[in-house]
């Protein structure tokens, strides 16, 4: 990728047109619940939240892993688990799914690291379908039941989570902060370095880092923000089912990313919202939504790599706004 | 009869009360040797699919996840030949492999090959989009509720072995799945083709510089490795039922199945995937509740001892 030459001012311009464009995008996700149906708003945020986390380690790592809807969804029943079962306030509930969903990212990543590429797609898969398994067979998912009827409860024992609005503004700065967080893991040295791993993995090694840590720390910091987002839906539409550790949400959520543009800030966002929507409005036709989803993967692997937002910031407006991404 | 019945049925429960209970390992030993046989055929299918994998694995670089899906189709078309035209099952297992391969060839000609020369994950993305598409469209045509498919006539009835009653069909799989893996191996490892695909595994650039057509080899792998998908799906349609889901967990296992095993052998994977299949087999004679995990669990003990895998090369 060329590189454009950056004058000061035309850096403070950019710099200024970053912001208003993240205002009006902050903006846009205030005032949306008056506007559309909550519900949905945070399903997109939810699934919006697991995509970046994902897109941490696929994006920013360079790792496949075909087996995150085990976080995500391993984290709905240890929330919806802990609210319905234990009586735990919201936070707390979700806490314990965070917790929870690095654990098994630890557990999960430790044998996956073992391996590269396609292998590792591979084993993460393996792993996840044998954690579905234990969730089909165990008694506290209730089967096929899942669990249900979560109550949302009261946020730091005040806020009543059960008003639409209320719990919106929660998922909402949930969502934010989980964002931030990739964005300030990507931007760090850390990050850095996990990029390096990504480009050349062999070079990090000779270069002295001990690559397999970085893969493992990064494996844990994407499964605890996946579970962040699978223990906010476990409130949200409070259940937990299999749906959630089933493979097919693993693709669904490799497709959100690849679609919005893989290892970027705000692809893995535009492609949940896209998927999502998608989603929604093929339930009322009788379209089989996987065919579809499956056609997206299609066109996307043969003629559209970049996604979405890959797409947009390799074009002359990006480059005209000073947007380019430099790496 | 027990030949409608879930695959879980085992053929020898209904015999338990004809016979004194001789017991091995404090199991009754027909539970154990029914078991066995499930495990067994289990096995055959695992084999000739990892088989398949390998095959396109190692030309192509590609992981195949329609694998699941062409098997399912294999199964279907046996079926839909059967209900729309009357094509008895001996012509399925000829008809099946070659339409099911056909498609393949179609799709590596098109739109597979664009691939080769990115990062191989894409091929993976590609196909299990594919295995979407696929999937995805025979359910909305047929449900998801299975379809039985008749065994055929010569292969009805079963034999009473003295320790356990085998139906003829499941030995026909277990003998043919053997001749057909055998005979993979043989056509890779013996033949002049053969020959041509293991040297483009190892340097297509100067493969094709002594005028072997690689493009046109790799395409041929993947109808192949697709009609071997598909042959083992219109096998197994007599056993399990003809569903259009048929093929979507059983692709995962098969993926644990090929990671035990590495990439490395064609024998590695064919031998990798009969043991696995008799192990799982086994588990559910001692521990039930183990037996969907029983893979997973291998695959994790394999990755620690020997990442490569049982057979496989360092990658």
């Amino acid at each position: 990728m060329t590189e454009i030459t950056m004058t000061p001012e035309t850096r403070q311009s950019a710099h200024r047109i970053q912001l208003a464009l993240l205002s009006v995008l902050i903006i846009g996700l205030v005032i949306a619940p008056f506007v559309l149906y909550p519900v949905f708003l945070m399903k997109v945020l939810c699934f919006a939240l697991f995509a970046s986390a994902f897109n941490l380690l696929l994006g920013f790592t360079g790792l496949l892993s075909f087996g995150h809807a085990a976080f995500f969804g391993g984290a709905a029943y240890f929330t919806a688990h802990a609210v319905k079962e234990w009586g735990f306030p919201p936070e707390a509930g979700i806490l314990l799914g965070v917790v929870g969903a690095a654990f098994m990212g630890l557990i999960i990543g430790f044998f996956a690291i073992r391996r590269q590429g396609i292998y590792f797609a591979m084993i993460t898969l393996a792993l996840s379908q044998m954690f579905f398994f234990f969730c089909l067979q165990s008694e506290f998912t209730k089967g096929e039941d899942g669990l249900q009827g979560v109550p949302r409860g009261h946020l730091l024992g005040f806020i009543d989570l059960s008003q639409p609005l209320n719990m919106y503004f929660f998922v909402l700065a949930v969502f934010a902060i989980g964002v931030f967080m990739v964005w300030r893991i990507v931007h760090s040295p850390f990050g850095m370095i996990l990029r390096s791993i990504r480009e050349n993995e062999n070079r990090a090694i000779s270069l002295g880092y001990s690559v397999n840590l970085y893969k493992l720390a990064a494996f844990v910091m994407s499964a605890a923000l996946a579970g962040l987002a699978g223990g906010l839906k476990a409130l949200v539409f409070q259940f937990a089912t299999l749906t959630d550790v089933a493979w097919q949400m693993s693709g669904e959520v490799i497709l959100m990313t690849l679609l919005g543009g893989i290892g970027t800030i705000f692809g893995p966002i535009f492609g949940a919202a896209f998927v999502v929507t998608v989603q929604n409005y093929l339930s009322t036709t009788g379209f089989p939504v996987t065919v579809l989803t499956g056609l997206i993967f299609i066109v996307c692997v043969l003629v559209f790599r970049r996604g979405i937002v890959g797409e947009f910031n390799a074009s002359r407006l990006a480059a005209k706004l000073g947007l380019r991404s430099r790496n | 009869m027990w030949r409608n019945c879930p695959p879980e049925w085992t053929p020898c429960t209904k015999f338990w009360g004809y016979s004194a209970v001789t017991m091995i390992f404090g199991i009754p030993i027909q539970a154990f040797l029914g078991q066995l046989l499930i495990g067994l055929i289990n096995g055959s299918f695992y084999a000739m699919l990892s088989l398949g994998l390998a095959i396109i694995f190692g030309l192509l670089r590609v992981i195949n996840f329609a694998h699941g899906a062409q098997y399912m189709m294999g199964a279907f078309v046996g079926f839909l030949l059967l209900s729309w035209i009357g094509v008895n099952y001996w012509l399925a297992l000829l008809l099946a492999p070659v339409i099911v391969g056909i498609t393949g060839i179609v799709i590596e000609r098109f739109a597979l090959r664009r691939l080769y020369n990115l990062d191989h994950l894409y091929g993976l993305l590609f196909t299990f989009g594919l295995a979407l598409v696929i999937e995805g469209g025979f359910r909305y045509f047929y449900g998801t509720s299975g379809q039985p498919y008749a065994t055929p006539a010569l292969l009805s009835g079963g034999v009473n072995l003295g320790f356990m009653y085998l139906p003829i069909y499941r030995g026909w799989v277990v003998v043919a799945s053997l001749i057909v893996c055998i005979g993979t191996w043989l056509l890779i490892e013996k033949t002049k083709l053969g020959a041509y695909l293991r040297a483009a595994t190892e340097n297509p650039t100067l493969v094709q510089s002594f005028g072997v057509n690689v493009p046109f080899l790799l395409t041929l792998t993947y109808g192949l490795g697709a009609g071997l998908a598909a042959l083992a799906g219109i096998m197994a349609a007599p056993i399990y039922q003809v569903s259009p889901l048929m093929g979507s967990n059983l692709i995962i296992v098969v993926f644990a199945i090929v990671v035990v095993g590495g990439m490395g052998s064609i024998m590695g994977a064919i031998v990798t995937g009969y043991m696995l299949g008799i192990l799982e087999g086994l588990t559910k004679v001692f521990y039930p509740e183990a037996s969907n995990i029983v893979i997973f669990v291998i695959m994790a003990i394999v990755l620690l001892v020997r990442p490569a895998g049982l057979f496989g090369r360092d990658a």
